[in-house]
């Protein structure tokens, strides 16, 4: 009885496993099919030859990591084939399974020729099967050398095609309401002198300088991920960290001082009463109750409905020279060409990116899904502070990249600093700003040893 | 006749004896697959490196090592012991004195018994948000939160356990009050015992195998709380030592062992399953200390 319970069990599991892996395959299904179709009903291709790489034209697989971009990236790779003859296979992996699907897909012999390696992780796995991009075409066409990532040897492995940001966001209406222009807003002083003259005259101004400053769950990391970021950012500049560092130096501390101290003291919630939390920032600052707020571009959408000429500036901190700073850019989304492939389809593959960066039409549906590409001839983004951060950049102000993500056991070491800060929150004293200081620094090895130790 | 009733009743013990395994079997598997073996699996883990749990590496006692060395298990350790003891005296008191009224036969009693025990009804997560809430509602008042005192957390998850468990225990006395024979409490009428000896004399003896049960109940259910001290506090505030390292003051011990299980480390999960064993075994040992304590006060009627 026992077995056939057993038997049972096992033989339902089986059932199970074949119905997910059956659901897991159909996208990719789904996508190879109407490029080759495409590309049969295509002049130039050869209509009887069921091969969809015709002899030294060369085939694109692009292996898609974005889930939103698929829709887009489908509908590109029909119309370049319809253009060009040249058969384009996207398939996209489902969130959260990139990697296993890349290892999968790497291993057969038509093989992914455009795939994502996004990060210093990536670089280490996938360095081998990356084609150096340095003096491509492809690199020719970007606008910026931000996102692009290196191995250690210095070759150029992958490029960036989008990226987020975040710094401080700014409603111009309420500050040239109160007399001031955004313009004007340069470096830390300015800042400074803008936000406590709006504070000291919220009364009669009818809005606050910045939204409530939160520390629960829903609105600290805009402190403990996001602001934190300047310190660690301005403590590397001179010398990039490529992995976590296994401590701090702290440096910049006062500077992340300057602007956290600044934000809280002069937001329409009182410091002591950050700790529970329970304001929605967000509504704050789209209902014109406070002329500034901390958050990121992937918000640009829902804020602009309310606040059309909302603008997102630097974190502007007391730092020298920050007023040739930036917005707080990164990604995950950087292109590497499979150097595994024939150079048929390496240049195939390469026309194809081309393209779509600098062509009117693709590129434009490319900056309709991604909100930007930090590409020359790409059309402008649609999203309010990605093109506010490509304005810093083109005027050629330093781009400030999320070194944040590098911060160790992340949650430990955020919860931490959350304590710390409520502390100090209640009782701005040096003391309790010792304790942030521990936190922020100290916490950052123990955490460090936590996790490699 | 008889002979071959007796033949019959010999037959059927021996069919019993035969089947009994294929009824007992289901059960003694689950509880194999379900108790015994995560049990022993769980020892043997303690005494080894392991990212998942099929890849485990033997590395000896050097996890209960680094169990015992980390402060702020000592510190879960002791804050745990505290509110298990502070908890364990509140709830019963509480929880005999309203079943104590309510046996006394006013009007509306099954009503009062149902308003009561409907705390125990409601998950330990969402106890834990809704009292957060109502603790800051009260706190704001002097802006001042939950989060920010040790003592405002420690009495919190004290309120909090007592509203959701004094209704239980409750029932449980209400049963145990309810055996007590009349014609006991009639008899020390008579012989002229005031109602405080008949509550110390006769109710109380009467009904320790209810009080032996509830300590034990409130006993482990505080050392093993988990839920509500995630959701009430999660362990804030913390207090950050010199060197960087933090003990999260109203932290307890399920706490302490789920969030170093969490920590993305190679030798975290060890160390917190090393924790667990230490923890059970004080869970085991002091409620079996308890009950045997307690049982040896149990009058037989």
């Amino acid at each position: 009885m026992t077995k056939k319970l057993i038997a049972l069990v096992l033989a339902l599991s089986m059932a199970m496993a074949m119905l997910l892996a059956g659901c897991a395959s159909n996208p990719g299904t789904e996508g190879s099919t109407p490029p080759e179709s495409q590309a049969g009903t295509e002049t130039k291709a050869p209509d009887d030859n069921k091969d969809p790489a015709p002899a030294g034209e060369g085939r694109v697989y692009w292996l898609n990591f974005k889930p939103e971009l698929d829709t887009t990236a489908q509908e590109l790779a029909q119309t370049y084939t319809a253009k060009t003859g040249v058969p384009v296979q996207v398939v996209t992996a489902a969130a959260g399974t990139y990697s296993q699907t890349l290892i999968a897909e790497m291993d057969k012999t038509e093989a992914p020729t455009l795939f994502v390696i996004g990060n210093t992780a990536g670089v280490k796995d996938w360095k081998d099967y990356a084609l150096d991009l340095k003096g491509t075409a492809i690199e020719a066409e970007l606008n910026t050398d931000a996102y692009n990532l290196y191995d250690e040897t210095g070759k150029l492995v992958s490029i960036g095609y989008c990226y987020e940001c975040y710094g401080i966001i700014v409603n111009p209406t309420l500050v040239e309401q109160a007399g001031h222009k955004v313009e004007d807003i340069k470096n830390f002083e300015t800042l400074k002198t803008v936000v406590e003259d709006i504070h000291a005259r919220a009364g009669e101004l009818g809005f606050d300088a910045f939204t409530s400053c939160d520390m629960d769950g829903n609105s600290s990391w805009r402190f403990t991920g996001h602001m934190a970021n300047l310190e660690y950012f301005y403590e590397q500049k001179d010398d990039p960290w490529t992995e976590c560092p296994p401590s701090l130096t702290g440096a910049y501390m006062e500077n992340f001082k300057n602007l956290y101290d600044l934000c809280i003291n002069n937001s329409l919630t009182s410091p002591n009463e950050l700790a529970t939390g329970g304001h929605d920032a967000a509504q704050e600052f789209m209902d014109g109750k406070a002329a500034f707020t901390v958050q990121g571009s992937w918000e640009y959408a829902k804020y602009a409905e309310k606040v059309p000429n909302a603008v997102m500036i630097p974190y502007y901190c007391g730092v020298e020279g920050e007023e040739k700073a930036g917005l707080n850019c990164g990604t995950e989304n950087c292109w590497a060409i499979n150097s595994k492939v024939s150079e048929a389809d390496q240049k195939a593959t390469m026309d194809f990116m081309v393209w779509l960066v600098s062509d009117p039409d693709a590129s434009a549906k490319m900056v309709a899904e991604l909100g930007i590409l930090p590409y020359k001839n790409a059309p402008e983004s649609t999203n309010g502070f990605l093109k506010n951060a490509a304005d810093y950049t083109a005027a050629g102000n330093y781009v400030m990249p999320w070194v944040t993500n590098y911060q160790p056991n992340v949650d430990a070491y955020r919860a931490t600093l959350v304590a710390a800060l409520n502390q100090y929150n209640s009782d701005q004293s040096d003391a309790n700003w010792e304790t942030v200081k521990t936190a922020f620094v100290d916490g950052w090895a123990v955490q460090y040893q936590a996790v490699n130790g | 006749m008889k002979k071959a009733k007796h033949t019959n009743n010999n037959s059927l013990r021996r069919a019993t004896r035969m089947w009994s395994p294929l009824f007992l079997g289901p059960v003694v598997i689950a509880f194999c697959i379900g108790f015994v073996w995560p049990f022993l699996q769980g020892i043997w883990l303690s005494l080894c490196q392991f990212k998942t749990i099929s890849d485990a590496k033997f590395i000896g006692f050097g996890n209960y090592v680094k169990a015992f060395q980390d402060a702020s298990f000592r510190h879960a350790f002791w804050y745990t012991a505290l509110f298990a003891i502070v908890s364990l005296v509140i709830i019963n008191v509480l929880a005999f004195a309203v079943a104590y009224v309510l046996t006394q036969g006013i009007k509306g009693s099954n009503l009062f018994r149902t308003v009561f025990f409907m705390p125990n009804l409601i998950g330990g997560i969402v106890l834990g948000y809704i009292w957060s809430m109502i603790f800051d509602g009260i706190l704001s008042r002097w802006s001042t939160s939950i989060l920010m005192d040790s003592k405002f957390g420690f009495w919190g998850l004290i309120i909090l356990m007592c509203w959701q468990q004094i209704g239980y225990m409750m029932i449980i006395y209400i049963a145990g009050l309810q055996n007590v024979p009349g014609e006991m409490l009639e008899a020390a009428r008579i012989d002229g015992a005031t109602r405080w000896q008949t509550l110390f004399k006769v109710t109380i003896p009467n009904v320790m195998p209810s009080i032996t049960i509830c300590m034990f109940l409130s006993l482990t259910n505080g050392f093993k709380l988990f839920d509500q001290n995630l959701a009430l506090t999660a362990g804030q505030p913390f207090t950050i030592l010199p060197d960087g390292t933090t003990v999260k003051q109203t932290e307890m011990l399920a706490l302490n062992i789920f969030n170093t299980f969490n920590t993305p480390s190679a030798t975290s999960q060890g160390t917190a399953q090393a924790k667990a064993v230490i923890f059970f075994v004080l869970v085991a040992g002091l409620g079996l200390a308890q009950l045997a304590y307690t049982r040896k006060r149990e009058v037989q009627q």
